[in-house]
């Protein structure tokens, strides 16, 4: 075999540094590394926040007494943390069988129907629906026909928040299912429900598990639907009828105040939030790894 | 009731056709499976009902002279959202033109192999772990960290180039610009996962034919990856900016909440949200309908920018993939 193409006439593919595209790149190359080092900063940043200010005030007696007024000081926010803990169960006990029994629709039992499609989209639009909506919504539904502030309409508004998610995640992950073993149950003589409680809903599990622990999340920081559906109380909660404290709730009112005391009862209940939704968070990820 | 299985199964064969039990259960569930879908239906139209009609009476009353208005005095029951719809609109344009610019970058950064998979992997789960952070958080960080950090450069800005109207007064504590950084962060997961959603569905052939032509990294990203990926990366854009229209306490917290229309950066403004969020709980009835009335308002600009934003970024999937 004679060789060809002789070296000589072979095109030289390398390319100098000092050429400018070659140079061009390379410095775009830095720019995006400092951009995205730079991108990285704001959490870091808060993390870091949060521990100094936050972990310097950590104590049990956080958990267990209610926030101080005006120039008390000491105090804790133990109410908001209970708050925040039974409102975010009324919206998951409201939420999730209904966007899991929707999701269920969605991807299984008619997931070509015009109804599906509509539902889709809307669940979709819903996802960006701003959180003050859904308190202002919860206000007119709830709130002016209970008479009253309370926890229950505190927890709709959360509900309205959580759906979506619910059921996007839900329906995403029972339709990884493969559709072999599915045929599979419908041979077997299994009705359309026998194959989703045997068959979708066990095998999708961790990926709904996973959806419904990030919805959860989610909620439980946010304020804005709290802010006037539950408002605040510096009591312990006897009922579920009566206005409630939550975390974000004392956040938002005490970043505003001029005590040094309630300044620093803030940033520890961030730092107390943030700790929750993190481990929901890391939580969710753990699962959703062992997805089908 | 009529069976629907009984014809699959003949006599003789080992299965045998569900029970009365079965059916009644599986239709039970059938129907309640339909009424939960449904119900997002009934929801989507319940929200627009009662929003709308709390705001009724205001709207008799003020009519569309509403949106211009500039005043927000309750005494006087003089209500007019203008300020409000500049300070929305000023403060998200200027978060998405920031946290677009970081988004996508840092989604090129990751999906573009920068990185090994292992470590984009963990820088991924970075930003995302940013989505998390609650926004009151953010509200708080911004008061204690942004504000003070910003103080300095206003100054300087507004001293020496304050004949430009975007530094045209000082930072005197709350104001537009820290709200929209703060915005900017909260929005940069949100643009960084769709656009890297769009970059990822480019196929690799398509680089590899950028490659061969004799591209330089970069003239293959930003002449071939990003206007394939265009679509999808305006989708996302499109949708973190109706996040930004509605995000309400971290802006609450930091704008200042003025109701004044002014081009300068370090001024206080307002927005819908956060006029919401700050003068709802203490309204009296008059002040509570002219609220709704804004609600509405936010409601339909958001609906709209979200209704765009999924139908973009549906449109753009189906084009790449070529199924819906």
């Amino acid at each position: 075999m004679t060789d060809l193409v002789s070296s000589e006439s072979r095109p030289d593919l390398r390319r100098s540094l000092a050429d400018g595209r070659s140079l061009r790149s390379s410095l775009l190359t830095l720019g995006a590394w400092a951009v995205a080092l730079l991108a990285a900063v704001p959490l870091f940043s808060v993390l870091y926040m949060l521990v100094v200010k936050g972990g310097a005030r950590l104590s049990t007696a956080l958990f267990t007494e209610l926030p101080p007024a005006g120039f008390e000081m000491g105090g804790g926010f133990g109410n908001a943390i209970l708050g925040t803990v039974v409102m975010v169960a009324i919206a998951s006990v409201l939420s999730i069988p209904l966007g899991i029994l929707a999701a269920t629709y969605l991807a299984d039992l008619g997931p070509e129907r015009r109804l599906a499609s509509a539902a889709r989209f809307l669940a979709k639009v819903l996802t960006g629906f701003p959180s003050i909506l859904a308190g202002v919504f919860i206000y007119a539904a709830v709130v002016l026909l209970m008479g009253s502030y309370s926890a229950i309409a505190g927890g709709i508004g959360l509900a309205v928040l959580m759906l979506p998610t619910v059921i996007l995640t839900a329906e995403e992950s029972m339709k990884m299912v493969p559709r072999r073993m599915k045929d599979a149950a419908i041979g077997m003589g299994c009705t359309r429900s026998q194959v989703i409680w045997k068959v979708v809903l066990p095998t999708g599990l961790p990926g709904i598990l996973t959806g419904v622990i990030l919805a959860v999340a989610r909620v439980a920081g946010e304020s804005a639907p709290l802010l006037f559906t539950a408002l605040f109380s510096s009591y312990w909660m006897e009922t579920l009828h009566e206005p409630t404290a939550s975390l974000s709730i004392l956040i938002f009112n005490f970043s505003s105040m001029p005590f040094d005391n309630q300044i620093e009862l803030a940033w520890a209940a961030s730092l107390v939030l943030v700790l929750i939704v993190l481990v929901f968070n890391l939580l969710s990820r753990l699962i959703g790894r062992a997805k089908v | 009731m009529r069976n629907p299985f009984s014809l699959a199964a003949p006599a003789d064969a080992i299965s045998r056709p569900p029970s009365a039990l079965d059916v009644i259960a599986d239709r039970t569930f059938y129907g309640l499976a339909w009424a939960s879908t449904f119900f997002i239906l009934v929801l989507v139209a319940l929200i627009l009902w009662r929003i709308a009609g709390q705001a009724l009476p205001a709207i008799q009353d003020y009519g569309p002279g509403f949106l211009f208005g500039t005043a927000w005095d309750v005494q006087k029951e003089q209500f007019g959202i203008l300020p409000q719809i500049w300070g929305t609109l000023y403060s998200s344009l200027l978060a998405l033109l920031i946290g677009g610019f970081f988004g996508i970058t840092v989604a090129i950064f990751l999906t573009q192999d920068f990185l090994p998979p292992r470590l984009a992997g963990l820088f991924r789960t970075t930003i995302e772990m940013l989505a998390a952070i609650p926004s009151v958080v953010f509200g708080l960080w911004g008061i204690f960290v942004v504000i003070p950090a910003l103080r300095p450069v206003a100054e300087f800005l507004h001293d020496h180039l304050g004949w430009i109207p975007f530094f045209g007064t000082s930072l005197s504590g709350p104001g537009l610009l820290p709200a929209a950084i703060v915005l900017a962060i909260m929005i940069l997961p949100t643009i960084a996962a769709i656009s890297q959603d769009a970059l990822q569905l480019v196929p690799y052939r398509t680089k590899e034919a950028a490659y061969g032509m004799g591209t330089t990294r970069w003239e293959a990203i930003l002449k071939v990856m990003v206007p394939t990926a265009a679509g999808g990366i305006f989708g996302g854009l499109v949708l973190g900016f109706g996040r930004a229209l509605g995000e309400t306490m971290a802006l609450a917290m930091l704008v200042g909440n003025s109701n004044q229309i002014s081009l300068s950066l370090f001024s206080p403004a307002n927005t819908l949200a956060s006029l919401l969020a700050s003068n709802f709980p203490e309204a009296g009835q008059v002040e509570r309908h002219a609220l709704m009335y804004a609600a509405l308002m936010l409601l339909a600009i958001t609906l709209v920018v979200n209704v765009a934003g999924t139908a973009l970024l549906a449109l753009t999937t189906r084009r790449m993939t070529g199924k819906s």
